[in-house]
């Protein structure tokens, strides 16, 4: 890769401005076509039978009436789902995960699967597949899971990360630690110190749009799959592997997708959906119910967590502790891992410890939410900071600026930060005018910070430019927030010409080489840098052609706004060539235009937010109304600053709802009570207030307009900032989220 | 073998006709026999109002409601709000105030934006906000989609 | 030579060792030594590991140079959402 991605100094005419996205009116039409908004000639319609237990044996499946009814033209279990894997047991627990081969492990565990002329057949072949479970001890709770004596979901679980390996399995499948510096002995010297447990309940992205996909598979062994997903090549990665089918073979499509935030990253029922249409040899459109989308998807960790924080008379931290056990589901995860790096990774500490503990328990596959793992930290890690500064006598804004990590602080995950916007975003809340609005009874104000890594990964884009001029650019990253409006910019910027005369689109597997996920804040980051990398390969090639128009020697050829300018003594005076003209002449200078790029875009600058939340309780109730809300957060550069204002707000509104509301009910039979939107409730429009929003642009020195990742960070805070804000209003701590009323109403009476 | 119904409707302004099982939503209908896919099935129980069509100048859930009841009644949905390469003003509002990320609950707050206008052209923001409680979002917080149907109230009013 | 700093499940793994001198230009050279130090390092490096390279996190960038007097890092490949 000869392209460097350090940060230069410039100044911008495209990006930095807000023009209408280019998939804008298809939306607001009815055009767009989301993954259930796609049919094929000929095609049936596939359903999943999901396991009402929480934890059983399955006997048998008997699903020999299901395939006598006429209509019916597949039936599948696991056994149509060959173990392929070949010991990589991360694929084996998205095998399992797919379709119960053993165990049922969490009721909504798929066991068996139809493809059906239509919906009716479907569904009544489900009824009619006979399932024989031998049901097993279950536990839910994360803090249950993790006794010794709970009922044990897997047995070639032993935990890892210790030293010597356990003599027997349990329900924990990793410890992992992070810290420096001496705890105890900082502890020991602490004027004040809080200490406290928390808990945070399991949550759902709850993207409105289902998973839906439509799969096809011919017998000559190509297939296609159109699918709402947050990463197409890895999509069809993970279903190449688990049907044996090789890759190139397998054209996977990215439909508009209604939200994801982490819940689109794996795969649930595309190589179901597949495998059936091999079987059935014909088109399988296979829809998940908003029940499935609950039962079945990819939840949060539910979390239990102990802090203990000490500080010195004068308000220095002396010594952060941790110890944080988060829910995977019932496979081996790295949730509580990530939670333990990004505990205390806002503060300047000398003694710092984290120890995660990975808990399996018998409720869905955990999957990433926004910023994994790190919204329930900073709840346990700020609320106990806020706690603190209490006790010092320090108002929590200064106790938190004067403990704030900067440029040169060793992480508490390790590493010494680069340039960071901790510190900005906290003086910025400081003289935000929202923390000098009046509060009345009943009503409270807290703030709250929050850390996420962002990830790069990698990217690859095409960039074409037309005979007339015009540019497509072919990027490999779904689009879920706006990043077409943001990645047309970014193309129009380095070329130099207007944000109209460039298209963005989203390729298919089949049409450009490999892309990581739209994950870890990376979509708009790496694609970006891609792009511009595209764009400089396209402008070397514009050079050459101005220069073989010129007759001149490239090197006398530079670009400019958009057009060759000769320079040199000797040619001088030539009038120079706009990209439309060398465009025009490109037949006949040696063919098409194009700029590609394939590059890890590594150097996802770490990204900091500040929150602050006002609120009102009802003393009577426990019901909450929020009434202020504002965000600052670092973005680096602000690309299209609408869609950063956007994923401010959505982050923000997403952490609301995860303090006060949304929550998994299990009930004592291991079954999940609450999987719909009517008890499962997510913050309406009358919830909410305005979400205001300050970007910070502090450049990220690895990208070269500055850009960090922005999607993730602004549901971090929020969770700390509602608890804080709601323990100021009723003066007592809050330690159990989500603040729902009885729970408000039970710390009130305790 | 279940009969179907006939039905006969009035779907943007144009007659429709078409066949249906009794218990088969008007949602299912539309999306699925008419090819008219701008209303979203996002829970099929009522709660989310990606649905959202105007039945009869009603304010409707279209997966709460049987495509057998649209004998001889007037539907609206997304599709019919632009005319021709006109954008409706809230559609151009959406748009201007990227009152949408992902878009998938779009058609549903238009529907439903348009008949609260059709019946409070000047709703205060506590009035947009209530009148637009039955429609999720999970992506924008809803700030700018209130933003957008104030400015859009505004130019309706004026024109 | 440079200096490796180890995450704690990782350090579990290489013996208990937290911090590694090791002769390395860039990460795959690291990875490659580590694991013929380390055998049981190897299916934690499978999974995926970051290497902060003086604050800067890479997770795919092999041929990433490794600055003599760099502080170094092997931490978690995490998950985004
Ligand atoms: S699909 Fe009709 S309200 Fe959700
Ligand atoms: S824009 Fe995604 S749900 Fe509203």
């Amino acid at each position: 890769m000869n392209f460097d991605p350090s940060h230069s100094k410039r100044s911008f005419s495209s990006v930095g401005t807000r023009p209408i996205r280019p998939d804008g009116v298809d939306k607001v039409t009815g055009r767009a076509r989301y993954g259930a908004d796609f049919n094929m000639p000929g095609q049936l319609v596939g359903r999943i039978l999901r396991s009402p237990h929480a934890h059983a044996i399955i006997r048998k499946i008997d699903t020999s009436k299901a395939a006598q009814l006429p209509g019916v033209k597949a039936v599948l279990t696991a056994a149509d789902l060959p173990d392929l894997t070949n010991g990589d047991a991360a694929m084996y627990d998205i095998l399992d995960n797919c379709m119960a081969r053993k165990k049922a492990l969490y009721d909504g565990h798929a066991v068996a699967a139809v493809a059906a002329i239509d919906a009716r057949t479907a569904k009544q072949a489900l009824k009619l597949i006979e399932v024989e479970y031998e049901l097993l001890p279950h536990v839910t709770d994360v803090d249950q899971a993790f006794a010794p004596d709970a009922p044990l979901i897997n047995d070639t679980i032993f935990t890892t990360g210790v030293d010597p390996k356990p003599d027997r399995p349990s329900n924990v499948s990793m410890r992992s630690q992070f810290g420096h510096g001496d705890v105890d002995a900082g502890m020991a010297r602490a004027d004040f110190v809080v200490e406290r447990t928390f808990k945070t309940e399991q949550t759902h992205q709850g993207y409105i749009e289902p998973h839906a996909c439509v799969a096809n598979v011919c017998s000559d062994g190509t297939a296609d799959l159109w699918v709402c997903t947050q990463g197409h090549f890895v999509y069809r990665q993970h279903c190449a592997e688990l049907l044996g089918m090789d890759a190139s073979k397998l054209r996977v499509t990215s439909s508009e997708i209604g939200g994801g935030f982490g819940g689109k990253t794996h795969v649930w029922a595309e190589p179901v959906a597949l495998a059936l249409s091999r079987k059935a040899g014909r088109p399988v459109k296979l829809v998940m119910t908003r029940d499935e989308v609950f039962r079945a998807s990819g939840p949060t960790s539910a979390t239990s967590i102990d802090v203990k924080i000490g500080a010195l008379k004068d308000g220095t931290i002396i010594a952060a502790d941790a110890t944080l056990r988060y829910s995977c589901g019932p496979y081996a995860g790295a949730w509580a891992e990530v939670g333990a790096m990004t505990a205390f990774a806002c503060y300047k500490l000398e003694n710092v410890r984290t120890v995660g503990y990975e808990v399996l328990v018998n409720r869905p596959k955990t999957a990433a939410y926004r910023a994994p793992s790190a919204p329930m930290a900073a709840f346990a890690v700020e609320s106990a900071i806020d706690e603190l500064a209490k006790k010092v006598g320090m108002d929590p804004v200064d106790f938190r600026i004067r403990n704030a990590a900067q440029e040169g602080t060793k992480a508490s995950y390790g590493p010494v930060y680069g340039p960071i916007g901790i510190g900005p975003t906290l003086e910025a809340v400081k003289n935000h005018p929202h923390m000098k609005a009046p509060l009345g009874k009943n009503q409270g104000r807290g703030m709250a910070c929050g850390f996420w890594f962002n990830f790069g990964g990698q990217t690859c884009t095409d960039l074409n430019i037309g005979i007339d001029g015009t540019v497509s650019l072919a990027v490999g990253t779904v689009d879920v927030g706006g990043s077409r409006a943001s990645l047309s910019l970014v193309a129009a910027e380095e070329l130099g010409i207007d944000y109209s005369q460039v298209r963005t689109v989203i390729a298919d597997t089949s049409t450009l080489g490999y892309n990581d996920m739209t994950d870890g804040s990376r979509g708009t980051f790496s694609s970006s840098m891609a792009t511009i990398s595209a764009a400089r390969n396209a402008i070397k090639i514009l050079r050459e052609r101005a220069a073989q128009m010129w007759d001149i020697p490239v090197e006398d050829v530079t670009w400019e706004k958009g057009h060759a300018v000769a320079k040199g003594e000797t040619h001088g005076n030539l009038p120079k060539l706009s990209l439309k003209e060398i465009a025009a002449a490109s037949g006949t200078t040696g063919g098409p235009i194009a700029g590609h790029s394939e590059i890890v875009a590594d150097g996802a600058g770490v990204s900091f937010a500040t929150h602050i939340c006002d609120i009102e309780v009802d003393p009577e109730t426990g019901a909450t109304k929020v009434l202020r809300y504002t965000v600052v957060q670092d973005a680096g550069k602000a690309v299209h600053p609408t869609y950063v204002e956007g994923q401010y707000q959505g982050g923000a509104a997403q952490g609301i709802g995860w303090a006060l509301n949304e929550e998994y009910i299990y009930g004592k039979d291991g079954r999940l009570q609450n999987a719909g939107f009517l008890d499962y409730r997510i913050p309406v429009c009358s919830d909410l207030p305005m979400i205001d929003t300050q970007i910070l642009e502090i450049p990220n020195p690895n990208h070269p307009y500055g850009v960090r990742g922005v999607g993730e960070t602004s549901i971090v805070p929020p969770l700390a900032a509602v608890a804080n804000a709601v323990s100021n209003a009723v003066g007592v701590r809050m330690l159990h989220i989500p603040m729902s009323p009885p729970r408000i109403l039970a710390a009130l009476e305790a | 073998m279940m009969v179907g119904i006939a039905v006969s409707t009035n779907i943007n302004g144009d007659n429709a006709e078409f066949l249906c099982h009794a218990d088969e939503t008007l949602l299912d209908v539309l999306r699925d026999r008419l090819g008219l896919m701008g209303a979203k099935e996002g829970c099929g129980t009522g709660d989310c109002g990606a649905c959202s069509i105007i039945l009869d100048d009603r304010l409707v859930c279209s997966c709460l409601v049987l495509g057998a009841e649209a004998e001889g009644r007037r539907i609206e949905t997304v599709e019919g709000m632009a005319q021709g390469d006109q954008l409706h003003p809230l559609q151009q509002k959406f748009l201007e105030h990227a009152a949408l990320q992902c878009g998938i609950c779009t058609p549903g707050f238009l529907i439903a934006a348009k008949d609260l206008l059709a019946k409070n052209p000047d709703p205060t923001e506590e009035e947009i906000r209530f009148g637009l409680a039955g429609n999720l979002c999970r992506c924008t917080g809803y700030d700018k989609i209130v933003r957008a149907v104030q400015d859009a109230a505004g130019v309706m009013r004026g024109a | 030579m440079v200096e490796v700093t180890l995450w704690g499940s990782l350090a579990a793994a290489a013996e208990g060792n937290s911090k590694i001198e090791i002769e390395a230009k860039n990460i795959r050279e690291l990875f490659e030594r580590l694991s013929e130090r380390f055998p049981r390092l190897e299916p934690l490096m499978t999974r995926g590991i970051a290497v902060a390279i003086d604050g800067t996190i890479y997770r795919d960038t092999w041929s990433k140079e490794l600055p003599t007097g760099a502080e170094i890092y092997l931490l978690p490949r995490l998950a985004g959402g």
